[in-house]
């Protein structure tokens, strides 16, 4: 089915016939996400109708299990995808890039719903989610990173909506928007930077349970600096998708994203190496203790190994190795996450062990279904990919 | 007055009194025990307890076994952890000691529950969204220190184990005491100054480790570091706007003097 051309002031604003596929037979895919979704859906309404003892593992000694330490931590880090290419079109001036930047920013949408809807099903009291606005706490850095969520959020969403403006033909709002794109792009780096970085803060509170070779004053800026690097490395990843899945030429434009992630996971290392020695801890990582495994499982596999393959051209040009290289960097700031928020923590000797509970598993993944499936329409629906004179910035 | 309270392990008979007081004065429900291969009961603090005697055996240099009772309860420091972590300020330090909890500025986010270095708040996991899950801890019992009351834990305690008054006057005490036995207790009071200082103290025969107490925390608060981090962020927001802004400016301005040297005149905008 040819995708429709971009002539949308005659289309109407929905057309069922336009859908990406026939919705009386849908592929097989896209029935299996349908179906994620629904278990997301309703271990939900499990969850709000029950509490957590029937759907979660999570206990007092862990108060956070999969859905804050790794749905909300690895949705905002992924979203970084849309602040990193937005500042490299925007600010780097790097124009070749532009083609990406409407899918890096809706990647990012997608990644912050992923964190707010996670956080809906964890909270108590889910319906008090805006509280931050009214009761301050700056000293909180969960506080900082509600209000940020919030604000950044609503970038996106602007950053993104001239794909809204351009597929139903709404010209005024079009040019209204083109005027605050720099603006949107400053404030969006801004709040993304803040934070970023404000959720390694969060983990700043637990000096005395977090494991050494993770906890460092300079915690928020490894977050920041691991969401700047895997922000090329998801676009590169979701580029490659659709590449097959659209038919787009996307993949021609990866390698100077691909060429940029060794230096700056490179960066990362050397701080994160620099700050070992400085504390002294450097040897910590060859001590033989589960910890010092899962940390160097982390570094080698997620930082080192990537940045030494993406630093050959033979691989920065290759779809398939440079996809594998990329997916590495994901999995590997997936795997920091976890063990910042949850696995390389100390827990007092009488602690109730905690396994994710299957639902929970079934909550996550249905969840990223989900949102794969609005990935998928959106993509098929709005002008997501290719350059548009309309989000050049104005003068 | 500072409200505070010393334990006097060595005291303490481990009869559970102050468990069974404390559950009675704030009208907890029971919780169905479970044979932990020590009297202890229940095995851990929860939403419905909120005082916990920790029972344990430990092997005397003469090869005797002693039992050491540690009590596990809110320690209600004076520079919180959980308050500090809380976005709502539903957890706070009142003047006079105790830390009390607001449930009507509560989401329920549990952060309060990763910082604690006591693993002390508990959730209500098994309630609905209609009931409300909310965080539960030990709140000094406000409502009687109001009627110029002690806690029910302490009005309880038959053995002078568990002591109330004046944070000064509880410490100068506890001094007296381990001065009077030196060859009893160990020179130290815990929560004097353990992790910027707690209003319940402890004084102890045995390694404070062996209470269940964490031997790890320093003397500063647990939340300085990120305390530090927050106090940089309007600094550091209102830096990179200014930064990028002018960043963005001298792009531009390359990029147009790029343009123009080169030849080919963009039209912009």
């Amino acid at each position: 089915m040819a995708r429709a051309e971009v002539k949308t002031k005659q289309r109407p604003w929905l057309n069922l016939n336009e859908l990406p596929f026939p919705l009386r037979r849908p592929p097989i895919p896209v029935v299996a996400l349908f179906l994620l979704t629904l278990v997301a859906v309703g271990v939900f309404i499990a969850r709000l109708m029950t509490g957590w003892t029937l759907v979660t593992n999570m206990n007092d000694n862990y108060g956070w299990g999969l859905w804050k330490g790794f749905n909300t931590l690895v949705g905002i880090a992924l979203g970084a995808s849309g602040f990193t290419t937005a500042f490299a079109v925007y600010m780097l001036g790097q124009e070749r890039l532009r083609p990406l930047a409407r899918m890096a920013i809706l990647v990012g949408i997608l990644g912050y719903f992923s964190s707010v809807f996670s956080l809906l099903i964890d909270l108590g009291h889910p319906e008090r989610i805006v509280l931050p606005i009214i009761y301050w706490a700056p000293e909180s850095p969960l506080f900082e990173v509600a209000w940020c969520v919030i604000l950044y959020t609503t970038v996106l969403i602007f950053e993104f909506s001239p794909s809204l403006f351009e597929r139903f033909g709404l010209k005024r709002a079009e040019r209204v928007i083109h005027f605050a794109v720099i603006p949107l792009v400053i404030g969006g780096t801004v709040l993304s930077t803040l934070h970023q970085s404000s959720l390694g803060s969060l983990f700043l509170n637990v000096p005395d349970q977090l494991d050494k070779l993770w906890y460092t004053p300079l915690l928020p800026l490894f977050f920041y600096l691991s969401a700047v690097y895997v922000g090329p490395a998801v676009v590169i990843v979701v580029a490659t998708f659709c590449q097959k899945a659209f038919n787009q030429k996307l993949t021609q434009l990866l390698p100077p994203l691909a060429a940029a992630l060794p230096f700056l996971l490179g960066f990362y290392l050397f701080i994160k190496i620099a700050e070992l020695i400085g504390a002294r801890e450097f040897g910590v990582m060859f001590d033989g203790t589960r910890n010092s495994y899962l940390f160097l499982a982390e570094i080698s596999l997620g930082v080192i190994l990537p940045m030494l393959m993406l630093a050959f051209k033979r691989i920065r040009y290759n779809t398939s190795w440079r996809f594998v290289a990329a997916l590495l960097v994901v999995f590997g700031l997936m795997f920091n996450r976890v063990n910042v928020s949850i696995i390389a923590w100390s827990r007092p000797e009488d602690a109730i062990p905690y396994f994710p509970h299957i639902l929970e598993i079934g909550f996550t993944v249905g969840l990223w279904a989900g949102l794969a499936l609005v990935f998928y329409v959106a993509a098929h629906y709005l002008p997501v990919f290719g350059p548009r004179a309309s989000d050049k910035p104005a003068d | 007055m500072s409200h505070a309270i010393l334990f006097d392990a060595h005291l303490c008979t481990g009869c559970r009194g102050c468990q069974v007081a404390c559950k009675q004065w704030n009208d907890r429900k029971a919780v169905k025990t479970e044979n932990t291969g020590s009297y202890q009961n229940p095995p851990h603090l929860s939403a419905d307890t909120w005082l916990l005697m920790k029972f344990k055996e430990i092997e005397q240099p003469d090869g005797k076994v002693q039992f050491v009772f540690g009590r596990r309860a809110c320690m209600h420091c004076h520079h919180p952890a959980c308050a500090s972590a809380c976005p709502l300020e539903a957890l706070h330090k009142t003047e006079d000691g105790p830390v009390l909890y607001r449930a009507d500025r509560c989401f329920g986010c549990r952060y309060c529950m990763l910082a604690c270095p006591f693993e002390i708040p508990t959730f209500e996991w098994d309630q609905n969204e209609i009931e409300g899950p909310w965080i539960r801890k030990c709140n000094f019992c406000i409502d009687r220190l109001g009627e110029g009351k002690q806690p029910a834990c302490v009005h309880t305690c038959v053995s002078g184990a568990l002591k109330h008054g004046d944070r000064e006057e509880l410490i100068a005490y506890a001094r007296e005491r381990i001065q009077k036995y030196p060859d009893i207790y160990i020179d130290h009071i815990y929560g004097e100054h353990e992790a910027g200082g707690t209003s319940v103290m402890y004084i102890s025969h045995v390694p404070f480790e062996e209470l269940g107490l964490p031997t790890n925390l320093g003397d500063e608060p647990i939340s300085e570091n990120a305390e530090a981090a927050m106090f940089a962020t309007p600094i550091a927001a209102a830096g990179l706007i200014a930064g990028l802004t002018g960043f963005y400016w001298i792009m531009k301005r390359r990029m147009k003097l790029g343009a123009h040297a080169s030849g080919d005149s963009e039209d912009q905008g």
